[in-house]
């Protein structure tokens, strides 16, 4: 009763109030532009949160991610183009409905189904990262090598890209997290003899220059792109016709979100697809989807932000990033001095459970920007990319400066922008190289140190049960996509 | 569909070595391989000091696993050739261009008037060619995100012309 009593604290708080509501208007703007979105957008203000006490720097960055995972689902349905990667199923049944017409109605079941799915996360939230917490106080140095292991083999099945490109890329992310200092042993490591690489490559960097600038570089190979925008009269609420033949989609893929967001790595993009075949496997009209069916979008979007409280879980109970955006929140709590893990809940309640609840009203705050404002948010897709990609230019510049005052950190994001444009572009993704960044230092870490424990005997770890169940689990994580693509190549 | 199985076709009529399934995978490993080189040149811990394993380790292990990986991509695509990629449009090549003087201007003259200078570069190359807009993103909106950042985070950035100027 006082957890509950404890979320309900940002209500009170003006200054919390402020922080959710401008994080929920810039979240959504951010979902709403097609190629920026929550994980650049919370980079981008990581250095701003500096400003502020943990409690509101976190708040911002979650009101952020679940109002900018919603926001996607808005240009989806007007332009046919997914404001963030998250809302790329919702394109195939939300632009063919605005098609005949029923823009309103395409958004208001969009809002209705993230709303619920992004509250029902929060539940989730709620009941399973204190369990999970708990757990981990069992976790001794080789389960946490074995779970970040885990976390990584996720990556095989992480929707975009192939798998084994997804894995070379999280390998990546880890080699970039061996650079500067050795932390055991202060031996200096790919840092080339220049003085600044001691410290290691920083996170912002990496981030804004794999999201923001790979993303200005893919723009500039679009910029005679023409998108054929749906005029949005207003949003309607779903009848009750339609809520009658989405109500159970809404529930089972709010299921799916959560699930999917509590495994290590996965986030809304996995999520939103596995939410929508599933509407499509137990729709009674399944010839409809792909035509404009009301339960696609209901299936797509109440999976995706339903992922949002999911990937909360692991990132908070045990420090292992849900996706590429809780990868951002996780730096935002390190750079606060909050350390993540068991003993978050236990020493500071009143700031876990006020994140929770911060998510909660962030998720009934879109829903009201979004059911009044979608015809204004959706005019700012009319923002031309050449006035709009150079503003952002400059504030990733700054932003990225900011946090060391270095330029050599700018001249890093610039690199790893090229890099990030040429991985998309070969189909890398460059969500595994986040995580894997990430995580890295976990790895390592905790390998190393198990290894003094065990006296360098590496068959030791299949001695530990917990450790083993991740191992096994990582198995089969390796083994699912190529599974899953024999199962496709036999329909 | 279609599309990209043509792509697809095209992309295996090739010499191997034109083939960006090939390409890719030669740089991925080059550059490995200079690394793991690397890492012999690193320090070797004394046994007393050593925690678990040697420094470099860790960064071999992970090396020999890319390199691995990329093999087994190269020899999937050897069978399932990747997708043709469309040639870069000029605009592309402009922009990148642009990182570069942005590189050298921030390093030589000044923070700002790289940023700037970008800016309307950029803007100018991808179609605008209104004076308002370009001084809007290449000035007006630079110095707000300037003076914004050194008043909410007491920034202070790099010396240069133009930002010498500013703080005399």
């Amino acid at each position: 009763m006082d957890n509950l009593l404890l979320m309900l604290a940002p209500l009170f708080s003006s200054k919390l109030l402020l922080v959710l509501f401008f994080g929920t208007l810039f979240g959504l703007i951010l979902g709403v532009l097609p190629g920026l979105g929550p994980t650049t957008g919370g980079a981008l203000i990581l250095p701003f949160t500096m400003t502020l006490d943990p409690l509101s720097a976190i708040v911002l960055l979650t009101s952020i991610y679940c109002a900018g995972t919603y926001g996607g689902a808005i240009t989806a349905v007007l332009i046919n183009t997914p404001g963030t990667p998250a809302a790329a199923a919702t394109c195939l049944d939300g632009y063919p409905l605005a098609q005949k017409g029923e823009a309103g109605r395409a958004l208001g079941m969009a809002t209705v189904s993230s709303t619920v799915g992004g509250i029902f996360s929060v539940v989730i939230l709620v009941f399973f990262a204190p369990i999970l917490a708990q757990l981990a106080y069992e976790f001794g140095q080789p389960e946490y090598f074995a779970l970040a292991i885990f976390g990584l083999t996720m990556l095989a099945s992480i929707g975009e890209g192939s798998p084994i490109k997804n894995l070379i890329a999280g390998a990546f992310g880890i080699l970039i997290s061996t650079v500067g200092k050795d932390f055991m042993t202060s031996i200096d490591r790919f840092t080339f003899g220049i003085n600044e690489l001691t410290e290691g490559i920083g996170f912002i960097p990496v981030v804004v220059g794999l999201f923001a600038m790979s993303e200005m570089l893919t723009q500039s190979t679009l910029i005679n792109q023409v998108f054929n925008r749906i005029a949005l009269k207003a949003i309607k609420l779903p009848s009750k016709d339609d809520y009658k033949k989405t109500w159970k989609t809404i529930l089972r893929s709010s299921g799916i979100g959560s699930f999917i967001g509590v495994l290590p790595a996965e986030g809304g993009t996995v999520a939103s697809l596995i939410g929508y075949s599933e509407a499509k496997r137990f729709s009674k009209n399944p010839e409809e989807f792909g035509k404009g069916s009301i339960e696609g979008i209901a299936g797509a979007e109440a999976a995706n932000n339903a992922a949002t409280g999911g990937a909360m879980v692991p990132t908070l109970a045990l420090g292992i990033p849900g996706s590429a955006t809780t990868a951002v929140i996780l730096t935002g709590l390190i750079i606060h001095g909050v350390r993540p893990g068991p003993d978050l809940f236990r020493e500071q309640p009143d700031f876990l459970y006020g994140i929770f609840g911060a998510m909660l009203i962030a998720n009934i705050l879109f829903f009201i920007f979004g059911f009044f404002g979608a015809k204004i948010f959706a005019r700012i897709t009319l923002v031309p990319n050449k006035i709009l990609w150079p503003m952002i230019f400059a504030v990733s510049v700054c932003g990225t400066y900011s946090l060391n005052q270095s330029i050599i950190d700018v001249w890093i994001m610039l690199f790893f922008g090229v890099l990030g444009f040429f991985m998309r572009r070969y189909g890398f993704s460059v969500v595994p190289v986040i995580i894997g960044l990430i995580l890295g230092e976990l790895v390592e870490g905790t390998l190393r140190q198990s290894l003094v424990i065990f006296d360098g005997n590496w068959l030791m770890f299949f001695t530990r049960p917990i450790a083993l169940t991740f191992f096994i689990l990582s198995l089969i994580a390796l083994a699912f996509p190529l599974i899953r693509s024999k199962k496709l190549k036999k329909k | 569909m279609k599309n990209v199985q043509k792509q697809k076709r095209a992309n295996k009529s090739l010499p191997f070595f034109f083939r960006d399934e090939f390409r890719v995978s030669l740089v991925i490993i080059l550059i490995s391989v200079a690394l793991l080189i690397t890492t012999f040149t690193f320090d070797i811990v004394p046994p007393i000091l050593n925690r678990g394993i040697q420094p470099a380790t860790f960064p071999k292990a992970l090396l020999v696993l890319i390199i691995v990986m990329t093999l087994l991509i190269y020899y999937l695509a050897t069978k399932n050739p990747w997708k043709v990629e469309k040639k870069l449009p000029r605009s592309f090549f402009l922009t990148l261009s642009s990182f570069v003087i942005f590189v050298v201007v921030s390093k030589t003259l000044d923070f700002f008037l790289a940023i700037s200078a970008l800016s309307i570069f950029v803007s100018y190359c991808w179609g605008e060619k209104r004076l308002f807009y370009l001084l809007l993103v290449g000035i007006i909106f630079p110095i707000i995100v300037f003076i914004f950042f050194e008043t909410i985070l007491g920034l202070r950035f790099p010396p240069g012309i133009i930002t010498n100027i500013y703080y005399s």
